[in-house]
This record gives structure tokens, sequence and C-alpha cells, in this order.
């Protein structure tokens, strides 16, 4: 059981939270974006061994949606930050390839 | 109890006990386990073992037993597979060892021992290949007839289980002298502390020694030092609950067994057994060390157990092993055994050291007291059958062979210590890293990957005042970790006891014959009948990998996890492999340390609380008028009602008919229901519909499809509008928090500037569609105020009124195609609402209806089900709902993905009606359909969503998705072979009223 | 407006259940009559923050997890960074929706009238603490819940809103309708042991 830090309510049980996936995948313009693009938008996300940008929502709780950089090797969760800042710095944040 | 000493051991002789074991009468003492209580009475043979029946006995004193397994209890509370050595013995307990028929003294499958060479390493493999169909039928339940474990109870279990949820800053693992003094030092400092340990009184091996601490025997001062933590009010001691998972981020589970030990004493009312998980902020692990067997030919027999273990029954319950005892080691430790044996009167025939020059600091004592010592030398073989009876003891030559000079000592048991390994699983689990230690051939903790520190033997300090002083610092510094004390441990209490002493790590002593030949088996693992030459076996077919020689020899896969097999196993295939043991690496232990039961993991969570039932304002009702219910989500909706006995059929024909005739009521209490606010909020549903609310007047209502980015159906409902920025969604049953979640998400994530507010209303408001040719009359009769006309109240039109006296909102909508209002009173009114809707309907014959009857009236009506209709790859046009879909909007989710080449393909599954030309026949949904009929495989061209008979019409009727199906009205396709080809035409999806008369009334 | 009748609480079938909930050092009482608004308003808007303040008679609790009781005896909780459960006496609904409504008019923000969506049971003696033990996740130690702790979480199997109101301890969980009775019974059947004798 992991538990995560909600940005609001503080560490929670992973089993409060739902899992939103991949992180900065912004919603393209669809009257620009060709139908590969927008497969690639849908469909293909990351998948790294290490320090991966990701979504969370505390369903159990506050509902809020968050980022998390969490290592996928120690599961540690290294950094929350909000929604719609940028992807931070991590200790050691170099993926190693999907 | 002929081997129990006269005095002396922490039992309580004032209490005797009395127990059966293999329909054997015994007696014992409280503070027994089942274990020494055999013991004591002289009996070591428990059961056979797993694969070659052969008799196994007790070989150690606790939680590593791998070989004495026993059934204990009978009928619903008999329990398999538990370990003799932690049955806490009570008056009347009965128990029988396992894997033997029909007992374990006369074992009638003991012939397959000798069929051992027919049984090699992987013998599953080999053996059972063809043809697969005697897999099922014969060799399964043959094997599982004689080989297996103990048997699982059939009647349901009597007792309950629970669970607790705990957080603490320091959890100490363990209850030694490691343990206690790191629980001690954390507690002191001021730190939530939890203490937990397998064992029924704290002192780990203390109590099986004669050490002493702070002036007093071990085990009197563990004792002292657990009043000491009792008093303190933040620190929790939780005996007779094991430590078995250690999960991430410092989550632990441990099972307490509350009740097992007081048999049928328990109190009513206890939970027999607990499942604690436990959030802690540092880890202490104090789990000790296991003695490790000696591997040697026929190490196995009864009678034959680990020092460590025999001084423990000594010291603990007063219980000799036998007249006279052989001890066979490779480290100085076992001397102490030896000692104690003899200061308490029992016999030790000899000393069997493999060391050719071994300097252990009792050896003059022992020769002194006549005790034999034959160094450089091994035991080649045990005699015996159900006991072991001698041993011939071999004079080893300078490489490891015999050198020929034979000894035949005759004894009674055998005490073998082969060095301690340190008990680093849950430091394993934990997904720390293991080092090996070559000096003493032990795994050692390495690096840690989660906030624990390891103390005592399970970190390789096997002296006591080591133990002590690191436990103490260790907890001192674990407190100060959580914001208590400076980190200082307490002074470390002094010790008299003897110091570790050396060892040489010996890993397989030779046999008379060379290994793998001859009847004589050097096993290994104890509870899976691994040997060492089974090992070598795979070495030599190939396997390199210490996980494939694991799975494939079995070694280490038992119950008890092999925690007495594995290191040995694992030196003896480096050995094999002409590799380091580092080299060969290490299988990841895994929770649960040992076996837990299915009860205190499913803990209250059984029965009637498995899962949340859903119930509705009106439940109550419906449970009192008979209603079938369905589950929809956790919800339990009315299936149907029945009357006078009607079958499902019958009842769900009446209720359709009073809806088309007269007058029905649903329950639609569960649809969701969405109240979203805000000068954006037409934006936003602008956004998540396939069509346009910026054209919906206040007081208007409008069905909707709600479509993934990816264009695929995912939601339908209507939405009324009611006030500019003021709408209130519904939502289907199943779907209602996901669609929620999926407003916020868009709102949270990608269009944060929208302001917007939605809050679930589902369960404010109670819910009853009221439908059929005279609805208008029956609610007339409750809403005298209210204008009910068509042309007052229009369709897809809100009202807000009063209806049986309660503020209520009135939609007219329909689901079924007749006139209909849905009626939305406050929760607290629901039940008010549905006894005056029965009582004002009654002349009009109103008949309450259920989910069934509502599928069927709306399949008629052509309209769609989501989730039934659609599956997730499902798109409006596939739907025919080309209508719903806005042409003007510039982007709303979904619209992007219809310009896709996919979506526009011609042979997309499409929604039809299909007919069976037989009216009488009812396909099942989900029935596969063809284009002709012929010899399978035929290419399939779609399946049947929806099938009811429809009484409406008096025939079958169906909806289903068809490759390219809306350019095939009027072509017969057939159903699946199973229904034997039925023919069928495809139709258009709307069965009933495809004009709409009926909406009015 | 009609007058309104008696409400019926969502966990009427269990009362004679519920009358008997007395064990050694716990009890269990349905107190679901309330009126409950659910209140969105943006953090950053000050003036609607005070206006709605005012008419509580205090703040609404801007710290998360916490819950505040006004001087008019209302009850605000917090649940989300922009989001409220304000709570009062039943009988002053109406009128808290409407003075509310009245002062926040012309704000972006939502009033949501929920009285009848939850029911609310009060749990409360010295064993109270250890019956939700065996239930919820959180720390519940009185280091780390307190008095006017107020989380929203899973009991059991159930979403709550768990209010420590006292250090007796008691709480109240307040809980959806549709669950009510599965937590309920899962609250007596927890309550069990300590029912002996």
């Amino acid at each position: 059981m992991l538990w995560i830090d909600c940005p609001w309510c503080g560490a929670r049980p992973e089993s409060e939270f739902r899992y939103g996936g991949e992180a900065h995948i912004a919603r393209p313009d669809p009257a620009t974006t060709d139908d590969a693009g927008w497969g690639d938008y849908l469909f293909m996300r990351s998948n790294p061994k290490g320090v991966h940008a990701e979504r969370w929502m505390h369903r159990e709780g506050c509902r809020r949606w968050f980022n998390a950089l969490r290592d996928t090797v120690s599961n540690d969760v290294l950094t929350i930050y909000p929604m719609g800042t940028p992807r931070p710095d991590a200790p050691g944040d170099e993926a190693e390839g999907g | 109890m002929r081997f129990r000493l006269k005095e002396g051991g922490r039992i309580d002789r004032a209490q005797r006990l009395r127990f059966t074991f293999n329909g054997r009468s015994y007696e014992g003492y409280a503070g027994d386990t089942l274990a020494s209580a055999l013991i004591a009475s002289g009996t070591h043979l428990t059961s056979r073992s797993f694969k070659y029946h052969r008799p196994r006995g007790i070989l150690t004193a606790g939680a590593e037993e791998p070989s004495a397994l026993v059934q204990l209890g009978e009928g619903a509370r008999t329990e398999p597979n538990l370990r003799a050595t932690q049955v806490e013995l009570y008056d009347g307990l009965t128990a029988a060892g396992v894997n033997a028929w029909p007992s374990a003294n006369c074992d009638l499958a003991a012939w397959t021992g000798r069929l051992a060479p027919l049984f090699p390493a992987g013998f599953y493999y080999k053996t059972f290949l063809w043809p697969a169909s005697f897999w099922k039928s014969l060799y399964e339940p043959a094997i599982r007839r004689m080989a297996g474990l103990g048997r699982a109870p059939e009647a349901p279990d009597p007792d309950s289980y629970d669970k607790m949820n705990i957080h603490c800053d320091v959890l100490v693992v363990g209850g030694g002298p490691a343990g206690i003094s790191a629980a001690l030092a954390a507690g002191e400092a001021g730190a939530r502390v939890m203490l937990v340990d397998d064992e029924a009184t704290l002192g780990g091996a203390l109590v099986g020694l004669r050490h002493r601490v702070d002036g007093v025997d071990g085990a009197a001062w563990a004792q002292a030092a657990a009043g000491r933590l009792a008093a303190m009010e933040e620190v929790r001691v939780l005996t007779r609950t094991t430590l078995f998972g250690y999960y991430d981020h410092n989550s632990l589970s441990a099972f307490e067994r509350r009740t097992d030990h007081l048999g049928p004493g328990a109190p009513a009312g206890t939970s027999r057994q607990r499942l604690w998980n436990i959030k802690a902020g540092r880890v202490v692990l104090a789990t000790g060390a296991h003695e490790r067997p000696l591997v040697f030919a026929d190490n196995d027999r009864p009678g034959i157990l680990l020092a460590s273990a025999a001084q423990r029954y000594l010291n603990q319950y007063a219980a000799l092993p036998g007249e006279r005892a052989v001890l066979f080691t490779n480290n100085d430790a076992a001397y102490e055994v030896a000692h104690d044996i003899v200061e308490a009167g029992g016999t030790v025939g000899a000393v069997v050291d493999c060391r050719p020059e071994p300097a252990a600091p009792l050896a003059p004592a022992l020769k002194e007291a006549g005790v034999a010592l034959h160094t450089g030398s091994a035991i080649a073989a045990t005699h015996g059958t159900k006991r072991v009876r001698s041993v011939t003891v071999a004079k080893l030559d300078g490489d490891g062979g015999l050198s020929g000079e034979q000894y035949r000592i005759f004894c009674d048991s055998v005490l073998v210590s082969g060095g301690w390994n340190p008990a680093v699983h849950l430091f394993s689990q934990s997904a720390g890293k293991l080092t090996y230690e070559e000096a003493r051939g032990i795994f050692l903790p390495g690096t840690a990957t989660q906030a624990l520190e390891v103390a005592g033997a399970a970190n390789g300090s096997f002296g006591l005042a080591a133990c002590l002083a690191e436990g103490a610092a260790i907890g001192a510094r674990a407190a100060e970790a959580a914001g208590f004390g400076d980190g200082t441990p307490p002074p470390a209490p002094p010790v008299e006891a003897p110091e570790p002493g050396a060892i040489t790590p010996y890993w397989l002593a030779p046999g008379l014959k060379p290994l793998g030949h001859g009847k004589a088996k050097h096993m290994v693992d104890h509870q899976d009948d691994v040997t060492a030459a089974d090992i070598r076996l795979a070495a030599r077919e190939g396997f390199r990998s210490v996980e494939h020689v694991k799975r494939y020899t079995t070694v280490g896969m038992g119950t008890d996890q092999g925690k007495t097999a594995n290191v040995n196993g694992l030196a003896i295939l480096a050995d094999a492999l002409g590799k380091t043991v580092p080299e060969v690496g290490f299988t990841t232990y895994r929770p649960p340390y040992t076996p837990v039961t299915f009860g205190a993991l499913a803990g209250r969570d059984t029965g009637a609380l498995m899962d949340p039932v859903r119930r509705t304002a009106m439940h109550v009702w419906h449970e009192a008028a008979g209603t079938v219910f369905e589950p929809v989500g956790q919800w339990h909706r009315p299936w149907w009602y029945p009357k006078r006995r009607d079958d499902k059929h019958a009842a769900v024909a009446r209720e359709c008919r009073a809806v088309r005739e007269a007058a029905g009521i649903l329950d639609a209490s569960t649809l969701g229901k969405i109240d979203i606010k805000g000068p954006d909020a037409t934006t936003l549903l602008d956004m998540v519909y396939t069509n346009a609310f910026s054209t919906l007047k206040v007081g208007r209502v409008r069905y909707g499809l709600m479509c993934g980015d990816d264009g695929m159906v995912f939601d339908d409902g209507t939405t009324a509008r009611l006030g500019e920025n003021h709408y209130l969604m519904t939502t289907t049953t199943g779907n209602a928090a996901h669609v929620l979640e999926w407003l916020e998400e868009w709102l949270q994530t990608e269009w944060p500037e929208l302001k917007v507010y939605c809050t679930s209303v589902t369960e404010q408001w109670a819910t009853v569609a009221l439908a059929g040719p005279r609805a208008r009359d029956v609610l007339a009769a409750l809403a005298p105020e209210m204008a009910l006309d068509a042309h007052s109240f229009p369709f897809m039109s809100v009202k807000e009124g009063v209806v049986a006296g309660v503020n209520a909102r009135v939609f007219r909508i329909s689901f079924t195609g007749e006139l209909s209002f849905e009626i939305n009173v406050p929760w607290s009114h629901g039940r008010r609402l549905w006894d005056a809707l029965m009582e004002a309907g009654a002349e009009h014959g109103i008949t309450p209806y259920g989910t069934e009857a509502m599928h069927v009236l709306r399949a008629e009506r052509g309209f769609i089900i989501v989730g039934q209709e659609t599956d997730g790859t499902t798109t409006p046009h596939d739907l025919g709902m080309d209508w719903i879909v806005s042409k003007k909007k510039a982007d709303f989710l979904g619209k992007r993905a219809w310009n896709r080449e996919d979506s526009r393909r011609e042979d997309r599954k499409q929604l039809v009606g299909i007919l069976t030309d037989d009216p009488k026949k009812v396909l099942p949904e989900g029935t596969q359909l063809v284009d002709k009929r012929g010899q399978p495989p035929i290419p399939m061209i779609g399946h049947v969503t929806s099938s009811y008979a429809s009484p409406t019409l008096g025939r079958s009727i169906a909806l289903a998705l068809v490759k390219g199906g809306r350019a095939r009205k009027g072509e017969t396709i057939y159903a699946a072979p199973e229904t034997g080809f039925l023919p069928c035409k495809i139709t258009e999806p709307v069965f009933y009223d495809s004009e709409g008369a009926k909406r009015d009334g | 407006m009609a007058e309104a009748p008696a409400p019926r609480s969502p966990l009427a079938g269990l009362a004679d259940a519920l009358a008997g909930a007395r064990a050694d050092g716990v009890t269990l009482t349905d107190r679901s009559a309330r009126a409950r608004f659910n209140l969105r308003i943006d953090p950053k808007d000050v003036e609607a923050l005070t206006a709605a303040g005012a008419i509580l008679g205090g703040s609404l609790p801007r710290t998360p997890n916490t819950a505040a009781t006004t001087v008019n005896g209302k009850i605000l909780l917090w649940l989300g960074p922009d989001e409220w459960l304000v709570t009062g006496p039943a009988e002053e609904g109406a009128q808290l929706d409407d003075t509310l409504r009245g002062r926040l008019d012309g704000r972006h923000h939502a009033l949501t009238d929920v009285s009848a969506m939850y029911a609310t049971l009060a749990l409360s003696g010295p064993r109270a603490r250890e019956v939700l033990m065996k239930g919820c996740r959180l720390d519940l130690h009185p280091r780390a819940f307190k008095p006017n702790t107020c989380v929203q979480t899973a009991l059991a199997k159930a979403n709550v809103i768990l209010h420590q109101t006292d250090d007796t301890p008691s709480y109240e969980i307040t809980v959806r309708n549709s669950f009510s009775v599965y937590l309920a019974t899962w609250l007596l059947d927890a309550m069990a042991e300590y029912r002996q004798g």
C-alpha cells in the first residue's frame, strides 16, 4: 500500500486515490492535429523505469487532481505539484527509456 | 511424560492438560506447545512426508518448522498444516499428523518411499505428460490423494475475524533481547511504539537458554521488561502475532491469534484472529535467526532435531529429547546444548564435529563429563525406522570424503547444528538487498530501501550483549527520527552468556555411498522432500538460475518457504555449478512469512458485509413486496415483482402490459444526478455532450450522449436547464460516479478557466418514474396545483411543485415510449411519494415495475442502454444516432476521432433490430450472428445486444450490432450454430410507436 | 412551498437495532435529521467568503481536515479547498438556504441543498476509536486526530465524512444514504465484541 501526500488532505493510503496516468498530456487542437497526432494523444504513453510524472486524484477525499513524480522502481513519491505547472526537477531525475 | 524433568522449565505444572494426538491420549502442562508435550512424552514421530511418505518428526521449536505439520481439531473448526511447534496446548486438544492414512505410525502409502527412484526432481514435469486428458481425470486426483498436506474444512467457518488499522512511530518486529531493548529505548523516549512477536510470551531465544541478563535469568528479565512496556501508555505489545508482510512505504501486515490458544474456552464475541494493517514511521527488524540443519544421509528420521530446538525443549519445557543424544555440529555454539543436557541430568553419547581441530570453550568440560568428542568427523548414516536408533560416525579425509574409519553410536536423538541463518525474510520483502558473508556462510541485510534498521541476530549479531546494545541503539535512533528523545540509548544491562564462538560452514556430509546412489536420502527440504541429489540432478540437467532450480525441484516452495532449507540448498547448488553462493544468487522472500488464514484476510467482509448493498429510500417497500433484486453496480434494484407465484416471464409481461395500458411506477432513484452551476456551465455541457445545450431553454430538458475523446459512447442521460447558469444532469446508474469524475477531470486539468461547480445530488433526490396512458390521472391526484396537460407541461420539460405534500421536481421524459413523469422528491420523502402513488394509482391499475420490464419496454421503443448496446468501441453513428451529433459546434469531446479513417469504415458494426423468423424463439443475449449456414468456422458479422419476449408485440425482439447492418435491412442472417442457425431478419431498431405518438398519453 | 411532512431517516429500517446499540464503552445513534448544504466558493473570492461567514456566524474553515462550530450553532466541515458542508438544525434549513443564497447572489458560487442526501451516525465512548480503527486506515490516535478534525475517507467499504466532535471520543460519521444501512450494520458488527454480558 503506497501512502501518497494529497496536497490538501495530507498522507492517505493509495486506495483513496484514482490513478490518472501520465501527466503533461495536453489535449491538442483538434483542428490542426492529424490522425497520427490524435492517436498519440489518445493512446501513446511512456513507461519509464525510474522517475515518472503522473496524475492522481484524491477520490475518497477532496476530489482534487494533482501531479506527482514517482520512482517506478522504489515506488517513492518524490514530489507532488499542482496541475498546470511544469514538471519539476527531481533528484536522480533521468528516466531510463521505456 | 517420561522425558519431563522433575523440575525446571517455564511450564505451569499445576495445570495438567489432556490431549489426543494421532488417536492416542497424552498429557501435558499449561505453557506447553503440542510439540513440547509430545517430546516430553517421548513421541517424535508426528507425520509423513509430502512425497515419499517418510516418517517425520519434530525438527525445530518455532515458526520455521517444516516437518511436524498437524491437522488441528475436527469438523467445521479443523485447520490443516499447523506447525506443532507453534500450537499452544489446551485441555481437550485433538490433532493428527498430516499426509498419513490411516496414521503416521502405520501409513499405508509408505510404499511410495520405496518407489523413490521413480520420483526424481521435476517428476511432475517428466512423468505426467501424456495424454493431457489424463491429467484432470487420473493423475491430479491420485496425486492429490497421495501427496498434498492437510484437509481444508468443508463446513462454513463458525468463527469471526476482524481487522485493525494502526499507525505508530516505531514498529519493532520480534520480542527477543534485541527487540525488547529497541522497544524499551523507543518507548522511554515517548514515541508511539508497537512490538510484535509470534510467541505467547516475550523473550525470543532467551526463554530457551540459561543466559542471565541484569543479574537474573534471561526469561525473567524479558518478563520484567514486558511489564515495563505494558506500563508505557504509548507502547502496544502484541504477542501471538506474526508480522507476515512488509509492503511499500512502511505498510506492514500482522496476523494475531487472539483465542486459538484457549481452544473451546474462547470467549464468545471475540474475534478468533485479527489482521493488523500497520503504518510505521520507522521499523526495527529484530527477527532473530534460525538454526540451520546439517545435510547428511537420512537426516530426516524422527528423533533428529536442531540442537537449539532440543535446548529450548529442555530449558523452556523441561523435556529431554530422549535417553541418549548425539550432537552433530560445525560450530562452537552447539557445545552449549550438550552442556545444558548434561547439566540437566541427560546423556550425551557423543559430539561429532566436522571441524578437524575445534576449540570450543566448553569442550574440556564435556570431555570431563564423559562425552566422547569425534572431531574431523561426520555422521555418514543414520539407522532406525520410526525413530533414529543409531548413527554411523565416520572420520573425514582431507578432501571432505570419508577416510574409512567408522563407529556406530547408539542413540535415540541426534541434535544437529549447522550454524545460524539471520531471519532476513521481512528485510527481503521490504525490497532490501541481501549480502553474503563467506566466513559464517550467512546472508545478511545489506542496503535497506525503506525506513528500517535491523537489530540483533537478524543482523548477524549473535551474541546476547551485542543484541541488547544494538537493539537499544536502533530503538533510540528510531524514536529520535520520529521526534522523540535525542537518540541516546539507555545503558545496556550486564549479561552472563557465552559468546557465539567459531563456525566453519559445512554444506553436505558424505554418505556411505555416493550421493544419489543407494537408499539414503540427504534431505535438504524436509517439507517438500527435496534432497541434495535432486538439486545436483537439476544442475546436471542444465538448470543454472536459482529461480529455475527452485521451481524445478520445489526446494523452498512449501508452506514454510524453505526457512530451514534455502541456504543449504543454495550452497549445494553453488557447489554443483562450480560457482560461489553470491554468484548463484538468492530467491526473493514473499509474504506471508508463515501462512495466514483466509478468515483473517477476509475479516468481517463476509456474508452481508462482503460488499456494500446500496439501497434506495423505497428498498424496504420492495423487500416487503417480495421483489427479486438485480445488482446494478452496488445497488440492488427491483428486477421484477412476483405476484401469486408467477414466474419471471409472467411477472415481466404483467408489468409491461400495465405500463402500456394503464400506469406503472419504477424506482429510478439510482440514476446519477449532478447539479451543475456557474457562468460557464453551458460551455462545459457543449464540450462534453455531442449535441448543443446552448440552445436549450430554461425549463426544458434534452437527451445527450457523452463520448470520450476517442469518439466512443460512454454515457447518456437527460439534462434539464433549471436556470440560465444552472443544470441538472442525469447519468446511468452504473456510471454516476464516473461521469462526475469525468467532468471534474476536464474542469481541473484541461479547462481550469471555466467557472463551473459540479455537485452530486444523486441521493438528495428519490426518483419515481410514473409511466403509462393513465400516468397523468395518477399524478393529478397527488399534484392538484400542477398543470399537467401536454401544452402546459410539454414533453422534455421540467416543473417544480408540490407532489404528495412535498416539494418536488417533475420531469416529463420517457424511457418507455409512454406518457411518463419522473418525480423527484427529497430522499427522506421517497417512501411517502411511493406509498402515495400506489394509493392514488390503485383505481387506475397502478403496477410497480422492475428493471426487466423497463428493459423490455425501452427495447420495444428502440432506446439504447449504454453498456448493453455499446461496449466502448461504439460511436453515436454506429448506433444510428447521427441526429444527436452537432454539426455546428467547432469542438467537443469525441468529434475529432470520427474523422479518423477507422470511424468512417462502412463495415463497422451498426445497431439494427433483429426479428427471428420463428416469433417464439428468444435469442440469448450475446448470440453471435453469421451470414450463412454451414460448417464452422464461419465469420461472425455481429452479435445480439438485447433480446426479449415482447408482451406488447406478442413476439420476440432483439437489438444487435451487425457489420454494415444499416444497409442490410430486410436481409436474412442466422444466429450462431448453437441455436441451430435460426434464421432472422434485419430490421429497424424500433419495434413500437416509431412516430412517438404515445408519449403525450 | 409546502409545509414539509416529517422526513424519514434512511436508517428507519434499522431503528430497533440502533435503539439497542449500547455496548460496553461505545454507543451508536442515528442523527440523520439535519440541514446540510454543499457550498462552493472560490477561496480567492474574499468578499464571498466574508459574506458567507457573516451569515453562518463564523468563518468557513480554510485548514484542510478541520471543522468549525459557529456562534450560530452551524457546523462547517472542510471538504476541499473550495468546498464545504454547512450543517445546522433541520428546522433552520429553509431560512439558511434563503439568506445564504441572497448574500452570495451575483458571485460565482454553488449552494446546493443536500439535507436529504446523507445519514449521520454518532459513535461515542471510550471504545469508539477502536471501533473505527477496524475499518479506517487513517491515524486516529489523539496525537494525530483531535476534536474538530474532519476528514473524508473510507470507513469499511463506504466513503464517509468523519468528524471528531469531542475527547470522549465522539465522532459524527456522515455517509451517503444508499450506503447508510451497510455502514450502520458494519458498525454494529464491529461493536459486537464489547456487547458481552
